[in-house]
């Protein structure tokens, strides 16, 4: 089970919630995807009071854990307003947070996100920091109170996968008991497989699924590729070798002409 | 015997239908709290585009359908339909976006350089690829309504101005509610999108047709409405809220027309402006009946590309009895109501 401040859940898949194509695609996806965490921006939407109530019912009855993000936030201070606006829209004190430091790689600006995330734990909530794969900055994170990260495979809709295998590995290793999530940059199933057999203990998808041409297709496919991931981790992978190894014994084999 | 019909709201699937059915025989009269076609509809805000293979990207196929069927009826009875297809185009490095477009759509020919400067000479070297939609058109939606307004006025339907849709319809009427986001009230899966527009005044340029930019994050559109203004649209806010246009959406909306053509930051801005579109929960338009009563709504951003359609086949089934099961709940036993 993956535990993420406290609750335990079943699915490592968490999905977005943005640029499908209906909000019905949407509710299929999730079911599609099994997934028991979903994340919802609240800035565009909440242009005034109520006014994205159509669309947060909809999330509502999806009857699965809501992770609001501060999405499209450029500092401290509206991200703080977001996430005040999100515990009173959704009434949870998760928060996915994201300071957005550069508008073309959607890159985070690491020190707002950690400046936000100090005040915002201080405040009681319990932070998901999207973040990148810096182990200084992590360290800063954990500091500042949080106990979840989680570190970018790619920019934010890029479909690249995993970009940085080394960084993500030795931040992985340097974290062994922190639950790492990778969220964003991910395009095809096998990606999420990759992360999971690297020991992330999850992975957030949005756009490889919402913008598919089968979203509810690629959501299952998203699915089972976080499974066998998470399988192929914990079975025990072999070491790769450099030479050949028959699987079948040559002892007591025929003598050939 | 001649049916009788009450439609409410006067935007552009009131009129359609009210058309449709004057001309098949129905005796109609239109009811709109409005003082005429006006801000009060999002009708009014609407882009124009009659675009069925490029909606159909993330629209699906029914929409492509409904509004491949609309064109026509378009050309026919609407002087203000234009049918000079559709450009798509995206920078150089969202050529991802360009290609994606490409394999989702239909009945386009790819352009190079040489191409999209023949077809809009005023983009001449500033875009290296494109998509043409050439069987697209456009029209200017509030000299769409006038006309519809005429013509069904002509035929004899009675239109009355500031009306109430209050009460239960008069003995022996049929009342068809095209009411768009105001009939919430008796369809609760009916939520707003709240769309964004900008009307712009630039003599310096001459673009002839529709032109989509394609961007991962800020997508745009641009359709000519004639004597050098452009109308610029439009973000996809899930909101009902009908409020003035933000800094953001502006923001965004004049950056993404700057980067088309530099001359945008020459261009007067005429007007902004907001229209909330009624939409269901799978964005797909629904005929409905209750009692007396037919609702036709979730229009979505797709009502001027498929109104007519969509009166046609209200015409058929309150005229023929027949089934229109696309489109119609009770049609069509495995598509459960939301």
């Amino acid at each position: 089970m993956l535990e993420l401040y406290q609750t335990a859940l079943r699915s490592r898949l968490l999905l977005g919630t943005a640029r499908y194509p209906s909000p019905a695609l949407l509710t299929a996806a999730v079911r599609a995807a099994g997934a028991e965490v979903v994340t919802v921006a609240l800035r565009r939407e909440a242009a005034g009071e109520r006014a994205g109530q159509g669309f947060w019912g909809i999330i509502r009855e999806l009857g699965v854990r809501v992770l609001p993000n501060t999405a499209g936030c450029h500092s401290v201070k509206e991200a703080l307003t977001t996430a005040h606006m999100a515990r009173e829209v959704f009434g949870t004190s998760w928060i996915k947070l994201e300071v957005i430091g550069e508008d073309d790689t959607l890159q985070p600006d690491v020190f707002g996100l950690v400046e936000a995330a100090r005040l915002l734990c201080a405040e009681g909530f319990q932070v998901f920091p999207y973040t990148t794969e810096d182990l200084v900055v992590a360290e800063r994170l954990l500091a500042a109170g949080c106990r979840v990260l989680m570190p970018w495979g790619a920019p934010i809709g890029s479909g690249r996968g995993l970009n940085n295998l080394l960084g993500l590995r030795a931040l992985r290793a340097h974290f062994p008991d922190v639950p790492l999530i990778i969220d964003a940059g991910l395009g095809l199933p096998s990606h999420a497989t990759q992360a999971l057999e690297m020991g992330f203990d999850a992975v957030l998808v949005n756009t490889a699924v919402a913008q598919a041409r089968d979203p509810v297709q690629m959501a299952g496919a998203f699915a089972r590729a976080v499974e066998a991931g998470r399988q192929g981790r914990t079975a025990g992978p072999m070491e790769p070798r450099d030479w050949a190894a028959p699987s079948t014994p040559v002892l007591g084999t025929a003598f050939r002409g | 015997m001649t049916l009788r019909v009450s439609i409410l709201g006067a935007g552009v699937a009131g009129l359609t239908c009210a058309l449709e059915l004057v001309e098949r025989g129905a005796d109609v009269e239109v009811l709109e709290r409005g003082d005429g076609p006006g801000p009060q509809s999002c009708s009014w805000f609407a882009g124009g585009m009659l675009a069925p293979w490029c909606e159909e990207e993330h629209a699906g196929s029914l929409i492509r359908l409904l509004g491949e069927e609309s064109l026509p009826w378009w050309e026919r009875q609407c002087s203000a339909t234009v049918q000079r297809g559709t450009l798509v185009v995206a920078h150089e490095r969202d050529h991802a976006e360009l290609r994606q477009f490409a394999t989702r759509t239909h009945a386009h020919s790819s352009c190079d350089a040489a191409a999209v400067a023949g077809l809009e000479p005023d983009l001449a070297g500033h875009f290296q690829r494109g998509l043409f939609f050439g069987a697209e058109a456009h029209l200017d939606p509030r000299r769409a309504l006038a006309e519809l307004v005429c013509r069904v006025r002509a035929r004899g339907v009675t239109l009355h101005w500031q009306a109430e849709a209050s009460g239960r319809p008069a003995r022996g009427r049929i009342r068809l509610d095209c009411r768009g986001l105001a009939a919430r009230d008796a369809w609760p899966a009916l939520r707003g999108v709240r769309g964004e527009m900008l009307l712009l005044r630039l003599p310096e340029l001459n673009l002839t047709r529709p032109v989509r930019v394609l961007h991962p994050r800020l997508p745009l559109y641009i359709v000519p409405r004639g004597a050098h203004t452009y109308l610029l649209g439009a973000t996809q806010l899930e909101s009902d809220a009908a409020g003035a246009i933000s800094v953001r959406s502006m923001l965004e909306l004049l950056a993404a027309a700057y980067a088309l053509h530099p001359a945008f930051g020459e261009a007067q801005i005429l007007e902004s402006g907001c229209g909330v579109r009624p939409a269901l929960p799978d964005n797909l338009p629904r005929v409905r009946r209750a009692g007396d009563t037919l609702y036709v709504n979730g229009l979505y951003r797709h009502g001027f590309l498929i109104a007519p359609a969509l009166a046609r086949r209200v015409a058929d089934y309150l005229l023929e009895g027949q089934r229109i099961p696309e489109v119609m709940d009770e049609d069509r036993g495995e598509r459960r109501l939301a």
